[in-house]
């Protein structure tokens, strides 16, 4: 056994934290994320430069990386610097693209940005179709309909879009500024943009190849356990951002590190936190093999959990100033909380992870 | 045991209900059931119809404003009030500083400042906590030194609440620097209009500028100004301590934001069911409730001992726990309800008048900003640490 990341994962790891620290430190993140695009596209084109796009693909499809513990390791620093740039986006839908090795050079680049447009507004049943529809019209089709939440939805040069179709769901990839094509965007509760993307008869020559239901398993897989990685690189900085607070803030002419009440507090927050870091693993370390829905959902269950714990105990150890839009640690405890609200909460993990085992 | 309330309390709630009915605006409880901001003129606006009745002040004594009331009269009105969506009487003259003045204030004082509560004309602030003065608050320093007939100020107070807004703040100064932290403590009034003194906005973050810092640069106060006696001010201090902690439960506060969830969640389905009939969603909820049943009557028991004679002491620091672990999950578990639709951020659809497009079912955008805000109930009036703290010493005695 050997819980070390390779050499090469480890470098990765150490050159996207040293970009991230220089290139995007806390102030400079978040006036871009509470700002009017949400990301930096500077930032976002020094990390394309890195490759870090094409760690999260495999060389089938130009990358050079792309297991579960490549995209364990990109994440984790992503969440550590709680960096807006769209890698979500690249991750998910290029990995639905790979199920038909027709990943756009672009992403795997880092240059394009693509948006995975698959939730709508309304809630289905299992098993329901689509509300987004795709017809065909002439030699192409035409898709009509809505999608919900979709992150960075006014940046992306593609968005790959769900429909049903007479046979089934598909894929299609729709290009930004495309005729009938609605964008309304604003910024997120943790910092960034989404928007609400309407299909107004939106014209495409094709859908995707290959079978849609299981790109888009591969897409939402990859996006759990890289939300999973990014949620555990948060909680390991609010974590130590607390302890470090704990040493110093003094009240009663100690630090309040002192207090038995606090240093319980502060023990139970660390050792769920390497209960998470050892999910995350559990789920990288199946990925791309049978059984790997399980681990994913045992994995967004553990960090949605111990993202909350986190969140609320870091805010509550630092007293008033831990509800401070100035303290970085604000917008830690945000995106731990956020990052249960993305595909899929605790609940809905914990009843897949019932469901699946039942099924086994 | 019989947990009923008396004919004569049951007509007090109906005579209270149904002036709610006829005088609470639409408008306000709209906001207040929306989780939309208020402004200072609906704060004060509200005060003015309660004053109007005679209700603002409801637990002076009657020579002063108030309307006479036994305990459970009171608490009877609050919880009405919470279940009505009505806004939240804006406790820092009425609650906070109101009570000392009647117990310790001199009767020009009285005189003066209680009519200007009651009316609105003066809008007050809180200034204890400091920089480096939190839970420990007996060790604050802005200083004020006896200078002719005046103390001069110089210090930093912070989290004042809507001290923005504020014509005057008490503070707790500090007037012998000799002294054990505890016996060199003054109450002094105030007027933020004086020279000297520069209010700070602090962003929360949920975006929202509620609390501020207050810089004190050689602020000249008129002796008259200290209330009771010099370096005395820790006695007043603590009492006015315990008024901010009644009612501290927040029952009716509670009871209408778990009415408002459980309509939401009998409305958002996910996989095509109601979250209702989620069993995970579900176990939440009644945990939730049972909880606030419990509660509901472990405040009740503390009121009727109240009403009985005995102080509540130690026992409102149970209050104030369990009151705001139940107000923290239930703002969780509608946050939580909205799934995706909690992410959107959208600060003006919240203020008033706001006609953008609606993103996502109604509520969602306020439900996050709700959660993230609501993190201070646990910190504020003395930390729930701190509370558990009072309760080992006096309670359990160790
Ligand atoms: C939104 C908001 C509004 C406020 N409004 C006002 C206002 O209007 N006027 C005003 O004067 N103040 C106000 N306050 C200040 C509030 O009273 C203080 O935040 C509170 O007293 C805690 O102090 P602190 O923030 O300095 O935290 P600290 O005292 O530094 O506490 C940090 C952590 O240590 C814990 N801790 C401290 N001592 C002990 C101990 N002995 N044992 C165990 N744990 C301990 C605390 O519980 C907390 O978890 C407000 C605060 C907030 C957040």
């Amino acid at each position: 056994m050997d819980f070390q990341h390779s050499e090469d994962r480890q470098m990765l790891a150490d050159t996207l934290r040293r970009y991230l620290a220089d290139a995007a430190p806390v102030d400079a993140r978040n006036r871009v994320a509470y700002g009017e695009t949400g990301y930096s596209p500077e930032v976002w084109a020094g990390l394309g430069e890195l490759g870090i796009a094409g760690a999260l693909f495999g060389e089938d499809v130009g990358g050079f990386g792309g297991s579960g513990f490549d995209i364990m390791v990109v994440f984790e620093e992503l969440g550590r610097a709680l960096a807006v740039e769209p890698f979500l986006g690249t991750l998910m839908v290029g990995r639905a693209l790979a199920i038909a090795d027709a990943v756009p050079e672009g992403i795997v680049a880092g240059t394009t940005i693509a948006a995975f447009a698959h939730a709508e507004p309304q809630d289905r049943a299992p098993g329901e179709a689509l509300a987004t529809r795709a017809v065909r019209d002439g030699d192409g089709w035409s898709l009509t309909g809505a999608k919900a939440v979709v992150a960075q939805a006014e940046a992306a040069d593609v968005l790959l879009v769900s429909a049903q179709t007479d046979a089934g769901m598909a894929l299609f990839l729709v290009s930004k500024g495309a005729e009938g094509l609605a964008i309304h965007g604003y910024n997120t509760v943790d910092g960034g943009r989404a928007g609400e993307v309407r299909l107004n008869g939106v014209r495409v020559a094709a859908p995707v190849g290959g079978d849609a239901e299981a790109a888009i398993a591969a897409a939402e897989a990859a996006g759990l356990l890289a939300l999973s990685a990014e949620a555990l690189g948060a909680m390991d900085v609010a974590k130590t951002a607390t302890i470090e607070y704990l040493q110093t803030r003094k009240q009663f002419g100690v630090p309040i590190g002192k207090f038995q009440a606090l240093q319980h507090r502060i023990a139970t927050v660390l050792l769920e936190v390497e209960q998470a870091r050892s999910a995350v693993i559990n789920a990288a370390d199946a990925f791309g093999k049978p059984g790997v829905e399980r681990a994913l959902a045992a994995a967004k269950y553990t960090v949605g959990a111990t993202g909350q714990l986190v969140a609320e105990e870091a805010i509550q150890l630092h007293g008033g100033i831990g509800m401070t839009w100035e303290l970085p640690l604000s917008h830690y405890a945000k995106r731990l909380t956020m990052i249960d609200h993305q595909l899929g909460d605790q609940d809905e993990h914990l009843q897949r992870y019932i469901a699946l085992g039942r099924a086994a | 045991m019989d947990l009923s309330f008396t004919p004569e309390e049951e007509a007090f709630r109906d005579e209270v209900r149904s002036f709610l009915k006829e005088k609470l605006p639409a408008r306000l409880s709209n906001k207040v059931a929306h989780g939309l901001s208020l402004t200072r003129d609906d704060m004060v606006e509200w005060h003015a119809i309660l004053n109007a009745r005679g209700w603002l002040a409801s637990h002076w004594p009657e020579q002063y404003g108030g309307p006479g009331w036994t305990v459970v009269q009171r608490s009877i009105f609050e919880d009405e009030m919470a279940r009505a969506n009505a806004p939240r009487i804006v406790p820092f003259g009425l609650s906070m500083l109101a009570p000392v003045l009647i117990k310790y204030g001199s009767e020009e004082q009285k005189q003066h400042y209680l009519p200007r509560i009651l009316d609105g004309t003066d809008w007050w602030c809180q200034g204890y906590s400091e920089p480096g003065a939190g839970s420990d608050l007996a060790s604050l320093k802005t200083s004020a030194v006896r200078d002719g007939d005046h103390y001069v100020v110089n210090g930093q107070k912070t989290w004042t609440t809507l001290g923005q807004f504020a014509d005057w703040i008490f503070c707790l100064v500090r007037t012998d620097p000799t002294a054990k932290a505890q016996e060199g403590i003054s109450f002094l009034l105030i007027d933020m209009k004086s020279q000297g003194i520069e209010v700070r906005p602090i962003v929360l973050l949920d975006g929202d500028a509620e609390v501020n810092e207050v810089f004190f640069t050689d602020v000249r106060v008129p002796v008259e100004n200290l209330v009771g006696q010099e370096n005395k001010g820790w006695t007043y201090a603590k009492y006015l301590l315990t008024y901010e902690r009644t009612n501290i439960a927040g029952v009716g506060s509670s009871a209408a934001a778990f009415d408002r969830l459980r309509s939401v969640a009998g409305k958002i389905t996910r996989g095509g069911k109601p979250l209702t009939d989620d069993p995970l969603f579900a176990a939440r909820m009644a945990r939730i409730e049972i909880d606030l049943a419990n509660m509901a009557t472990t405040n009740m028991r503390v009121v009727a001992a109240a009403a009985g004679g005995g102080a509540p002491g130690a026992e409102s620091s149970m209050l104030k726990i369990k009151g705001t672990e139940i107000r923290q999950a239930i703002t969780a578990l509608s946050r939580r309800a909205y799934g995706a639709y909690a992410i959107p951020f959208i600060p003006e659809a919240l203020e008033d008048g706001y006609n953008g497009e609606p993103v996502g079912p109604e509520d969602a955008g306020a439900a996050a900003p709700t959660y993230f805000n609501m993190r201070k109930l646990s910190i504020f009036g003395g930390s729930n640490e701190v509370q558990k703290n009072i309760i080992s010493k006096m309670i359990v005695g160790l």
